[in-house]
Parts: C-alpha cells; structure tokens; sequence
C-alpha cells in the first residue's frame, strides 16, 4: 500500500459567505478504485467534486493529483492532465449532435488552430478522421450508434447522461469523476450505466470517483466508500464497513425523520 | 450546428467521406455550377469585353457590395453566432481595415495585395484588445463595452489622426494593379472581391467544423463544460475577438478600394446594427447566414422599400393629417426597415438559412421522409 494514491484530498475547507460546505475533509483514492461519495442533500458532495475538478477552490487545505499539488490549477489544466467529470444535472452542448459532443471533448488530444484549421484539406482533415475513430469507438463501446447524429436538445433524459458519460471518457482521463450518473433513471437505464462504469473500471483501469445515492448500487460496485454529512467527512471504509457505521445510519435516519 | 443530412439512399462509405461539405456529386455540381455562373455575369454586361448588355451594369456593384458585406458579416457570425458573444462595433473595425490599408497604400506605396492581409491582421489584434473585457463581462455589459470600441475608433480617426487620413473629408484611394494591370474598373474589381469572398466563406466554414469552431460552440453552449473538456475559454473568446475583426478588416480594405474613395460616415454605429440585422435575418450561426442576410437586407433596402415608399407616403398623410410630409420622406425608410425586421423575428427567428435547412432535408428525403 505504499503506491501514491490517484488523487489525494488534503484537508480542504470550502465556505460560501456564511455556509460551509465542506469541513475539514481528508481522504485518499487509491489507483485503479472505484471509490464512492454519499451523503445526504446538501453534504456537500457536489461542491467535493467541483473542488477536484477546479470549479471550486477551497480556502484551505490542497487537492492533489498523482502527487502533484493541483490547488492552484484552473479547471481547463486540471483537464488537461487528465481529470475528466459529468454533472448532476447534465452540462452538455444542447445545439450540437452526440458525435460533435464527442469530438469537441478531443480538444486536449488536437492540435489543429485558427490557421490550419482554415485551410482544412492536409493537417486538419487527417486529425479530424483520426479522431473521428477514436469517438466512434466510444459510441460503440456505449451504444450509442443510433443517436450518433442527433441534436442532444432532443434526445431523452437517460440518453443525455449517456451521451455526457461518453464526452467524459472521450478526453481519455485517468480519474472519472460521476456525479450522481443514475439519478432520475429507471431501473434498465441504472443497470445499464453500472455496466458502462464496470467495463470502464476494467478495461482501461480507470481511477473512478462516483457520487451516488442508490445505496444498493454504490455498496455493490465500489471499493471504498466516503460518506459525508453537513461538510465533514462521518466515515470511511469498505462497503460492509459503511453499511454498518452508527454515524452513517444516523445522518440518513435523520434526513428520513 | 446545421444538421447535415444525405439524401435517401446515399451511403457514406468512410469518415472521410461523411466530413466533407458537398456529401454528394450533385451538391458539388450544384454550387460549383453557381460560382462558375456568377464569375460569368460582368462579361454579360454593358461594359464588359462583349458589349452585350444581357446583364444591367448596376448588379455588378449590387454584387460586389452583398460580397463585401457578406465578408464583414461572416466575420460577425463567428462572433455571435458560433461563439456567442457580442459586438457593436463590428463597422468600426471596418474602419481600421479600411483607412489601415488605405494609409499603408498612399503613405508607403504599398501594393493591394500586401495592404491587405496586413490591415487584416492589424485590424485582428485590435478586435483582439477590445474583445478582453470578455473575460469579465458577458452579454448587456459586454455590448456595451464593444459599443466604446464604435466611438472610440472613429473619433481617433477623426481628430487626432486627421494629418494621414484627411478627417471628415474623404480620402483617396488608388486602384489595385497586378502586373500592371488596373482594376479601377468594378468588372475588374469583381473579380478580386468574389474570389475573396468565397475563399473566406470557406475559410470560416473550415473553422466551424474542426477544433476551433467546436471550442466556439463549446464557449457559446456551456462556457462550464468547456472548461472541464480543457477548453481555455478566455483565450477562444479572444481567437473568436480577433477572427471577427479580421474578417471587418477584409471587408474594410475590400470597400476602401472598390469605392477607390473613403470616408469616416460608412463606419457609424448605424452600420454596426445594420450588419446585426443581417446576420439575425440570415440566421446567426449558420454557415449561409451571413449571405442570405446580406443579400436580402440590401434587396429589402435597396429595392422593395423604395418601390413601396411612393404609395406608403401618399396614403400616411390622409391617415394623420397632423404630420409633416418632409419629416415623413425622411423617416419612412428607417421605419420600414424596422418594421420589416420585427415581422421577420417573428416568423422566422432564427433566420433565412435555418429556413433553408429545412426545405433543403424535406427535399433530399424525398420520397422518404424518415
Ligand atoms: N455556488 C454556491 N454558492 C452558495 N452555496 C453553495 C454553492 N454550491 C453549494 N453551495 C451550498 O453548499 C452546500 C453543499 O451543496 P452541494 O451541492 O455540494 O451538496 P450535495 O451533497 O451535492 O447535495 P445533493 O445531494 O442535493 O446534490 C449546500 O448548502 C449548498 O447550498
Ligand atoms: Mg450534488
């Protein structure tokens, strides 16, 4: 176990004016997890995640990824060295095709500008059926074939999420962060998207960091688990562990009371 | 993006194939064929080497002014259109590329074709300096931080530039030559102004639909996601500042030489929001959206109000007796065109050319329309 950790999270503090979203919280994700966040409304999970990625930047504490102290980063450099995301309420380009959702997720692995790109017949155009092959190896993978040239403005619900998971893995990350990947889903699509996050995990040994509140379902596919409760870390374990954790069951007793 | 369907029955049979604009040999015929005939249209004229006057001498400068703008408002689109952002000062720039070039060609003797990309790329990095407050503003107060570089630009070349560019009064501009040959004549300037403006509607269309135009839209859809793909967003804004200016500065260069004369009143914030209400007509992000707004915009101004306005001014006057037929002639273009403009957002908002997508699907599925 003396392997660096993936990601580790150091301490970090996060305050909007008067709330604290996250309190002193600390915890590492070992390489090649599957590593799960729960936690009632409101933990602050979303704003854990956010802090990752570079959209939040905590006011204490550091974040770091593979070792190196990433705290100062901007979200786009965060990207950039491999840390790739979805949202709890989908964030994709609703005017553009699922395949053009992909390709624009290629930016980092792309090198043609303003220039090349005017000119378009040479350099362009060869980058652009390279990485066309690559996208569509991640439509298939997803099965997403049918929808590839469909606006994602129209595309069902369960479909989107399914699309946003596929710009995720098409900028080729090494940590996936899901935040809430099955929310709103019905049990088919939810099988489907556990399946999708297995076969990633275990074909690209993906480092994966998944926000859930389906308890069956996170004790079932994660490795390890931390549950978070009003911005402070409450417990950290195994699955069977977190199962049997008094502070665990309170925080959700309490939210259901 | 513009939905890009093949017709019924035509299969693409590599990616290559299936990127490329012209999907189908007919669709390469069809605007291949259109280019070939509109390069044909100055020999037919008056003037042309022929003598046949089977086309009016007065298209040639219709076509060349849709041309010219059909540049400047391309340049808007990438802006507006693809990157969602704004601007009022898109005449303004026109202005740098037009007096840049024109002060480079009579102050250093410099040629046409090396005035032009220079004041192009000069009028670039200006875009570029008044595109920076888009890194802290968006919408309303981004408009109106472009609306300082629409009153800043030509006052400074109004006053304190005066000695080299003549102020208000207008400024000569000498013809373009290549190898000696004079394009003073506007059949020769057409043929500059139309190549150019094809290679340029390419250009933009290429950007649109490799990396840099999906970062656009990346930018304009969910600046959020863009981030997170690792997209700088600031910095395509910029790119997008700083093509969009290049683009006025073309279209600038291109109407101080064809006019071969200059002057500051073509570059006012009323041409700024007249080039706005072409792209909105044409449909903004959409690569035809700037031609079909161009030319409708100028065949609305140009033809249709003026040959309505004799009948409108004879009826307002026993309509409301209390108004005053001079101030009526002088308002009654500006308020038609205003009015045609409300009608068209209201039933076809998002312009001509999504109009046009559509009629062109419906066809191309026929018989099938699914
Ligand atoms: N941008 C923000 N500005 C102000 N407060 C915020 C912001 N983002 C989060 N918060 C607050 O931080 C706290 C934690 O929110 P967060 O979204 O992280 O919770 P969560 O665990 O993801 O909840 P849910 O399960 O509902 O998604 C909440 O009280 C929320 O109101
Ligand atoms: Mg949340």
């Amino acid at each position: 176990m003396t392997e660096l950790p993936k990601l580790e999270v150091r301490n970090i503090s996060l305050s909007f004016g008067g709330i604290r979203a996250l309190n002193h919280v600390a915890f590492n994700v070992p390489t090649g997890s599957i590593f799960a966040i729960i936690g009632p409304n409101g933990a602050g999970k979303t704003s854990l995640i956010n802090s990752i990625n570079g959209f939040y930047h905590p006011q204490e504490g550091a974040v770091l990824f593979e070792g190196q102290d990433i705290s100062g980063l901007p979200a786009f450099k965060r990207a950039k060295l491999g840390i790739s995301r979805t949202f709890q309420n989908i964030a994709l380009y609703t005017n553009m095709t699922a395949l053009d959702n992909l390709m624009a997720a290629r930016h980092i692995h792309m090198r043609t500008n303003l220039l090349t790109g005017a000119l378009y017949w040479g350099s362009a155009r060869a980058e652009e059926i390279e990485h066309r092959a690559r996208v569509e190896e991640i439509i298939d993978f997803l099965e997403m074939e049918s929808i590839r040239k469909t606006v994602v403005g129209n595309l069902s619900y369960g479909l989107r999420k399914r699309v946003e998971l596929g710009r995720a893995l098409a900028l080729e990350p090494t940590l996936l962060l899901l935040d809430e990947p099955m929310a709103g889903m019905n049990v088919e699509e939810k099988e489907d998207m556990a399946r999708f996050i297995l076969d990633i995990h275990e074909r690209q040994k993906m480092t994966i960091l998944l926000i859930e509140h389906d308890m069956g379902l996170v004790m079932d596919i994660s490795h390890r688990v931390v549950a978070l409760d009003f911005g402070r870390k409450i417990a950290e374990g195994t699955p069977d562990e977190i199962k049997k954790n008094d502070a665990v069951i309170k925080a959700y007793l309490g939210q259901e009371a | 993006m513009s939905a890009n369907i093949r017709p019924s029955g035509v299969f693409d049979t590599s990616y290559g194939q299936d990127i490329s604009i012209n999907r189908t040999r007919g669709d390469k015929w069809l605007s291949n064929g259109l280019l070939i005939a509109l390069l044909l249209v100055p020999l037919l004229t008056a003037e042309g080497p022929l003598g046949i006057s089977l086309v009016p001498q007065l298209w040639i400068g219709l076509i060349i002014r849709i041309a010219i703008f059909a540049i400047a408002v391309q340049g808007l689109n990438i802006l507006i259109g693809y990157t969602g952002q704004i601007s009022l000062g898109h005449a303004a720039f026109m202005a740098v590329g037009a007096y840049t070039s024109a002060i480079l060609a009579r102050e250093l003797g410099m040629s046409f074709w090396l005035a032009l990309p220079l004041s192009a790329l000069f009028t670039g990095g200006v875009g570029l300096i008044f595109g920076l407050p888009s890194l802290r503003v968006k919408g309303f107060y981004l408009a109106m931080a472009t609306l300082a570089a629409q009153f800043i630009i030509p006052w400074i070349l109004r006053y304190p530039l005066e000695g080299i560019t003549g102020g208000s009064r207008p400024l000569e501009v000498p013809a373009p030559s290549l190898f000696g040959l004079s394009f003073a004549h506007e059949n020769a300037m057409f043929y500059i102004i139309i190549p150019l403006a094809v290679i340029m509607a390419l250009a933009a269309r290429n950007i649109a639909r490799t990396r840099v135009g999906r970062a656009f839209v990346s930018v304009r859809d969910n600046d959020l996601a863009a981030e997170l793909l690792g997209i700088n967003v600031f910095s395509y804004k910029l790119q997008a500042f700083f093509l969009s200016a290049l683009y006025a500065g073309v279209a600038g260069c291109l109407l101080a030489f064809e006019s071969n004369s200059l002057s500051l009143d073509k570059f006012l914030l009323d041409r700024s929001i007249e080039m706005l209400a072409m792209l909105v007509i044409g449909g903004a992000g959409f690569p035809l959206g700037p031609l079909f707004g161009v030319a409708f915009v100028n065949l609305l101004t140009q033809n249709i109000i003026p040959s309505i306005i004799p009948s409108v001014k004879g009826v307002l006057p026993s309509l409301f007796p209390f108004l005053n037929p001079i101030n009526v002639d002088a308002a009654l273009s500006p308020l038609l065109f205003g009015l045609a403009l409300m009608v068209f957002l209201i039933i076809a908002p998002r312009g001509l050319a999504h109009r046009w997508e559509i009629l062109k699907i419906s066809w191309k599925l026929r018989p099938y329309s699914h």
